[in-house]
């Protein structure tokens, strides 16, 4: 554990032999492809499909109405609302196939089966669906104003949900201020993008007379269970396959509309049923991130001691409730790494007539850091003190773990003040300041502006309720690992058979990891939420005691001296007292599964275990980036950046540093490129690479990164997970290094992303 | 119509037109080739064609017969990889991997073109393949690499 090793998985990638949903070919397979909605909300009369229906090739076209007897309505989140007594029927429905109305611009109303996927795609457009557009409302603050039209038939109004988070005397703390910081916070809506988009293969199963699901999904245990309420089965007779997954970044998580109906009719054509999704389709049908406004108002004292913390957020759900808890998960993190004692946060969650909207890498928490590392830089610009000091004068302490928040948390282990002094001295802050002063003090109008962002971030980690592990030594001494965790590009078979190696003493090379198949892992929850390490590694440890428990027993047996004489050396289980008397794990394999075990002793050795976290985790860190502003063009350079990332102890470093480098470059993206925009017809503008800026090879500098290591009581590991980190601390850092590359302009808030005109004309306005 | 592909020839229908990246995938079973934007935009459907890299989604079947394709699966010769994928492997470059052949392909073609490409010369090169795992870093660094240990195998021959 702790050293570099070459990740199992990149062998085959780099030869092009991954197996990804899409390279998969099964004999007779048949095509799927989707009729869309092109209206954001529109009451669906009728479907005309004779000219596809006489297309050569076309197996069958099918409606929502169609699907109704092979499919119940799909799984909606709940929002808390009847939580006392069961669920309260709100009109909230979502179907395989929209039957009457369709909710979002993208929303599937009809597929047709064909031969091919061209056929497939060709009959589709043939389909005639009579539309009476509706009226829209794409916006979240219009979705809440009276008069909205409500989306949901028997719903007064657009809400979803409202909680709120209060502690302590706000009222009295803001009246007892020195000052008091407003601003209203855009956390832009964003797409995931992972470079393979969503893809479905259902084939008929006649042993269960069920369904072979392969899927590009995080979770597949979670589709495997949706997927059997949808279709009426049994768990046991739906197996879902995560094979190579071409990354997911949160919008992979759960069930989709096009695995119920391709499992559906793959049972109804007794036949293989495949559809891939195409890029506009993942623009429109993959859910999206973040969408938030936030009002944030800080009260201080002179000294940059904040009192009292407000929050309204309006968070917008987009057409159905899939995730509604995620902004419940931002007013939780509200306070991040400081010690306000007076709060009141509130989260509304609305729907609008846009894509639902879920977790994206941080799913809840960037936002949260984002408002509160924007509010201290607001405070800092109001005192005239400096950012870091402000961040000083407010830290939790790390004499004060474990640490009840305001907001009802408890941060297990943190010490906020190391990572940002390591992150200030690798950045050269006191330099970087004086070079600013003294490029303000020589204003040359060629000299791009300089601008040093800190953030400060703490992030939730860790999620239960449980994760699983089996471990099996096979009869020949080699080790098979089988995890509920469903890794997609984060190479936890390879960090697994690390810790494997280090905790039986064997060979890294003997060791294989199983996951992403509910047929031969135990049940878990997968992977999301950077808790693969965290909570599988801590089900992974527990399988293995046990493994390792048994082994000692039988080499005991074997070496005729007692258990505790057994130690485990790095590749042999020795007697203490005469370290030449050892046996190899193949040794006591072979003895376990043979006649010769004593009758007291299990036969085998393998074992299962679930891990219940106790509790959450918070990995935290310091970022500083330093920008360079182009005074002609508004153009935001990013010229340095430095991560301190305190993930506890780092078991695949290599890995850990390839999860903070994806991380900084979607957070970076965040702040300066990335905006799913919609227009006030519910219309998507952002469709494709040509309007949706994922960030390419030229755009970011090489970073610095560095780290602190608290390990977390909470998991035998002692790991806190680093999936996510990077994205939630690099947001904040980079839009408070623009904002202060034009504070001597007076420019104190502008909102994500940071692109060229915006910056430009926030110049331009100012001087 | 006759494809030569990784040296290798196939046989394929002319009609109806269709590109070249859904040949190879659904026609051919070489999907060492990924489908990423079908715009043009992502390089992950990066091939060669007579050595010069392009997007195979971007060109029609009918363009490249009696033309040499060369695709991910005819990069290594036999179990002998090629030193971009050398590169690749030391420097732990791939994360969810759907990018890795359309990066190979192209940083191939560069340093078959410039065997001694700068920073600045390898990111504008590779400025066409986008990566949504961020491994830019890496990619840089592996073909800066790749390029030493090509120049390497060609001094030693």
């Amino acid at each position: 554990m702790g050293a570099t090793v070459k990740r199992k998985e990149d062998p085959r990638l780099i030869r092009g032999a991954g197996a990804y949903v899409a390279d998969l070919k099964l004999p007779g397979m048949l095509h799927l492809a989707l009729v869309r909605s092109p209206y954001a909300h529109a009451r669906i009369r009728g479907i005309d499909a004779s000219a596809a229906q006489a297309l050569p090739g076309v197996v069958t076209m099918v409606t929502g109405r169609d699907m109704l007897p092979l499919c119940d309505p799909l799984p909606l989140a709940s929002s808390g609302e009847g939580s006392e007594g069961g669920e309260v029927y709100t009109g909230r429905v979502r179907h395989v196939l929209a039957v009457e109305r369709a909710r979002h611009a993208g929303e599937a109303v009809a597929a047709v089966v064909a031969a091919s996927y061209p056929v497939a795609v060709d009959a589709a457009q043939t389909i005639e669906v009579d539309y009476e557009p509706l009226p829209v409302v794409s916006d979240p603050l219009q979705a809440l104003a009276p008069g909205a039209p409500p989306i949901f038939e028997g719903l007064n109004d657009n809400l979803d949900h409202r909680r709120r988070r209060q502690k302590g005397d706000v009222e009295a703390a803001f009246a007892a201020a020195h000052v008091v910081v407003r601003q209203r916070m855009l956390n832009q809506r964003l797409a995931g993008f992972p470079l393979e988009g969503r893809a479905v293969l259902a084939a008929p199963d006649p042993t269960t007379g069920g369904v072979t699901l392969y899927s590009s999904t995080q979770t597949p245990h979670q589709v495997r269970s949706e997927v059997a309420t949808v279709l009426r089965l049994n768990e046991n007779q739906v197996r879902v396959i995560a094979p190579d997954v071409g990354g997911g970044f949160g919008v992979k998580i759960g069930s989709y509309p096009e695995e119920h109906l391709c499992a559906a009719l793959a049972l109804q054509l007794n036949a293989p049923v495949r559809w891939v999704e195409n890029r506009l389709e993942h623009m429109l049908a993959t859910t999206h991130g973040r969408a938030q406004i936030c009002d944030i108002e800080a009260a201080a004292a002179a000294d940059g001691t904040i009192t009292a913390l407000r929050m309204r957020i309006v968070a917008d759900l987009g057409a159905y409730p899939l995730a509604p808890v995620l902004p419940d998960l931002t007013t939780a993190m509200g306070v991040g790494v400081y010690a306000i004692p007076n709060v009141d946060l509130e989260a509304v969650s609305v729907y609008t007539n846009t894509t639902p909207v879920a977790a994206y890498r941080g799913a809840g928490r960037p936002e949260a850091a984002y408002y509160i590392e924007r509010a201290m830089d607001l405070v800092a610009a109001e005192l005239g003190l400096d950012p870091a000091a402000v961040r000083r004068r407010n830290f939790i302490p790390p004499d004060a773990f474990p640490y009840k928040t305001p907001t009802g948390l408890t941060y297990d282990s943190g010490e906020y003040d190391r990572a940002l002094s390591k992150a200030l001295e690798r950045a050269g802050y006191a330099e970087l300041r004086r070079e600013q002063a003294h490029r303000r003090a020589h204003a040359d109008p060629a000299t791009p502006l300089l601008g040093i962002g800190i953030a400060c971030y703490v992030e939730m980690c860790g999620f239960g309720p449980y994760e699983s592990a089996r471990v099996k030594v096979e009869p020949g001494g080699a080790v098979t690992v089988s995890t509920g965790i469903s890794p997609h590009g984060q190479g936890t078979g390879t960090t697994f058979a690390q810790i494997v190696a280090d905790q039986l003493g064997v060979d890294f090379d003997q060791i294989v990891v199983r996951h992403g198949d509910t047929a031969t892992t135990p049940m878990g929850i997968g992977t999301m939420g950077s808790r693969s390490l965290a909570v599988g590694g801590g089900a992974l440890m527990g399988a293995l005691a046990r493994v390792r428990d048994k082994a000692i027993r039988i080499a005991a047996v074997m070496l005729d001296v007692g258990p505790e004489e057994i130690e485990l050396c790095e590749r042999c289980y020795r007697v203490r007292s005469a370290p030449h008397r050892a046996l190899s794990l193949a040794q006591i394999a072979a003895r376990a599964y043979s006649r010769k075990l004593p009758a007291d002793i299990d036969c085998g050795l393998e074992a299962t275990e679930y891990f219940r976290p106790p509790d959450l985790i918070y990995p935290f860190g310091a970022h500083v980036a330093v920008v360079e502003v182009d005074p002609e063009t508004g153009e935001v350079r990013l010229r340095d950046y430095i991560a301190v990332d305190d993930c506890g102890p780092r078991i695949s470093p290599l890995i850990v540093a390839g999860q903070i480098h994806g991380g900084l470059a979607q957070g970076i993206a965040q702040a300066l490129l990335e905006e799913v925009v919609y227009d006030a017809n519910g219309q998507l503008l952002s469709g494709s690479l040509m309007d949706y800026a994922v960030p390419r090879a030229d755009f970011f500098p090489p970073f610095t990164l560095d780290q602190t290591e608290t390990p977390t009581p909470l998991n035998p590991l002692g790991v806190k997970g680093v999936g996510e980190a990077a994205t939630i601390g690099s947001t904040p850092a980079v839009a408070n290094a623009v904002i202060d590359a034009l504070a001597h302009l007076g420019v104190r808030h502008l909102d994500l992303p940071l692109r060229p005109e915006k910056v430009w004309r926030a110049m331009r306005g100012r001087r | 119509m006759n494809l030569v592909i990784n040296g290798q020839t196939y046989q394929v229908a002319k009609d109806p037109p269709r590109v070249l990246l859904w040949v190879l995938r659904d026609e051919l079973g070489l999907t060492g080739t990924k489908f990423g934007c079908g715009a043009g935009y992502c390089g992950a459907c990066t091939v060669h064609l007579d050595g010069v890299a392009v997007r195979s989604c971007q060109v029609p079947v009918s363009r490249v017969a009696g033309r040499a394709v060369t695709t991910i699966e005819g990069l290594a010769r036999g179990e002998e990889l090629h030193p971009v994928q050398r590169a690749f492997l030391e420097a732990q470059t791939p994360q969810c991997g759907w990018c890795m052949s359309g990066q190979m392909m192209t940083a191939t073609a560069l340093i078959a073109a410039n065997p001694r490409p700068s920073e600045e010369e390898i990111i504008a090169a590779m400025d066409g393949n986008y990566c949504r795992c961020g491994a830019y870093a890496r990619i840089r660094r592996a073909v800066a690499r790749a390029a030493a240990l090509a120049r390497a195998a060609t001094e030693a021959v």
